[in-house]
């Protein structure tokens, strides 16, 4: 069991930052995207209801299914695209060791 | 005018709390909140959700928690001022302050707490490219009045409760000479029944449903209005709709909003504070809870509840420079209301 697994994050600039993100400590991609300071809000606090943590998935990291709530916010953001996601319902697990995902707008 | 010894910006759970620790020093508070109901997102956003780390409660559910400060803090009075956002803040010469809020109702205090919260609860606006130019010329992103729109056509986009229950509304009523509903998708997340009769009003040609399809460009007619959109298929590219409305029904997100411009030092879209007193760059303003930022700032109901405590001590300090105080124990001395 890896206690940390990589995850890469492209900013809006365009620029990749591989972190470390623990597995042991219950968070998930928005958290450990405000953990490095990178410009992601969380205004909800991770509840799936502002969508101001939405990344798009560019590595071929298999997630679980998506909630309706999240699909439900995603209805009502913008920038939208098939491979959107909300950062704050990604779990940090050994299983998406690897993932890549693109800040959007 | 409004007359009171607190302004209190945010009825939200430490806006609430305030009010208490203030009254413990005989301070009276009126609250401001835009939302038409005390509570703040704990009524906005998540009413049922259990929150766990309330000292005291093993488990409370955020719209009991609300219920229970309301009646903690009934005993001091507190006055309202709900639906309406504190938009202005003036000086008086006196030394007091005057909030005005944007239905124009004025309050006058000494003192004025910030408890915002995660701000003002506005529109969400759909990134189109001088989107801001058109409102009030046939850009509204809330409707106020449905009759405004009689005779009109328009063009609704987003795909949640409000566009469905409004086209609904706009169609049976009769409201509208023409309804195209654009949304992003081909399914809705609505209400089932509502979202059946939006398909049955599509089927019989009493809408335009245009699913997998957003509006990305206005177009104005002569007059500056509104005259036409841009609706961009995923697959049939773009086209131009001819409309004199253009609704977009995206839900609400909050921002900071006006008291960005009333001169206190903001950073990271909260209000810096001094942690002896919570205590803003402006004398006699202060931020509690979630609205404010200071190192080592942590975004938890309870160390709002501490915020305000601190606020309203300073704040009686500020207001009877010249009258001793000490801190009184409740288990002592019981609560006197008003």
């Amino acid at each position: 069991m890896k206690d940390t697994i990589k995850v890469t994050i492209i900013d809006r600039e365009g620029v990749a930052h591989e972190l470390d993100a623990p597995t042991d400590m219950n968070m998930n991609i928005m958290e450990i995207c405000k953990s490095y300071e990178l410009p992601v809000e969380g205004t909800c606090g991770g509840m799936a209801l502002c969508a101001s943590c939405q990344v798009y998935l560019e590595s071929d990291t298999d997630l679980p299914e998506q909630s309706d709530s999240e699909l439900a916010m995603l209805d009502q953001a913008f920038h939208v695209k098939e491979n959107s996601r909300l950062g704050c319902q990604i779990r940090i697990t050994e299983g998406i060791d690897g993932i890549v995902l693109r800040l959007a707008p | 005018m409004i007359e009171t010894d607190i302004i209190i910006i945010g009825a939200g759970p430490v806006g609430l709390f305030t009010v208490f620790e203030a009254g413990l020093l005989k301070l009276r508070c009126h609250l401001i909140d835009s939302l038409p109901v005390p509570g703040g997102q704990l009524i906005e956003i998540y009413p049922k959700k259990p929150i766990y780390d309330i000292p005291g409660y093993p488990i409370v559910n955020a719209g009991e928690l609300v219920d229970k400060l309301m009646e903690q803090t009934a005993v001091f009075k507190p006055a309202f001022t709900l639906g309406e956002s504190a938009v202005s803040l003036s000086e008086t010469e006196d030394n007091k302050f005057i909030v005005t809020t944007n239905k124009g109702t004025q309050h006058k205090a000494p003192i004025v707490i910030i408890a915002g919260g995660l701000g003002v609860f506005e529109p969400r606006k759909p990134p189109i490219e001088n989107l801001d130019k058109f409102e009030d010329k046939g850009v509204e992103y809330i409707i106020r009045d449905p009759e405004f729109y009689k005779g009109k056509r328009v063009v609704i986009s987003g795909g949640g409760d409000s566009a469905l229950d409004w086209t609904i509304y706009l169609i049976e009523n009769n409201l509208v000479s023409e309804l195209s509903l654009v949304h992003r998708r081909t399914s809705f997340r609505g209400h089932l029944d509502s979202v059946q009769k939006v398909m049955d009003m599509a089927a019989s040609g009493k809408i335009n449903l245009i699913t997998e399809a957003e509006v990305v460009g206005i177009n104005p007619n002569a007059a500056g209005h509104v005259g036409a959109v841009v609706i961009k298929h995923s697959n049939l590219g773009e086209v131009v709709k001819e409309t004199d409305h253009f609704i977009p029904l995206f839900g609400l997100t909050p921002s900071l909003g006006p008291i960005a411009d009333w001169g206190l030092d903001i950073e990271k879209n909260a209000v810096k504070v001094n942690t002896f007193d919570y205590s803003t760059n402006r004398s006699g303003i202060y931020a509690v809870g979630d609205i404010n930022t200071y190192p080592g700032k942590l975004k938890l109901i309870l160390c709002g509840f501490h915020e305000g405590t601190l606020a309203v001590q300073s704040a009686f300090a500020r207001i009877h420079p010249n009258k001793k105080n000490v801190l009184k124990y409740t288990t002592v001395n019981g609560v006197s209301g008003f």
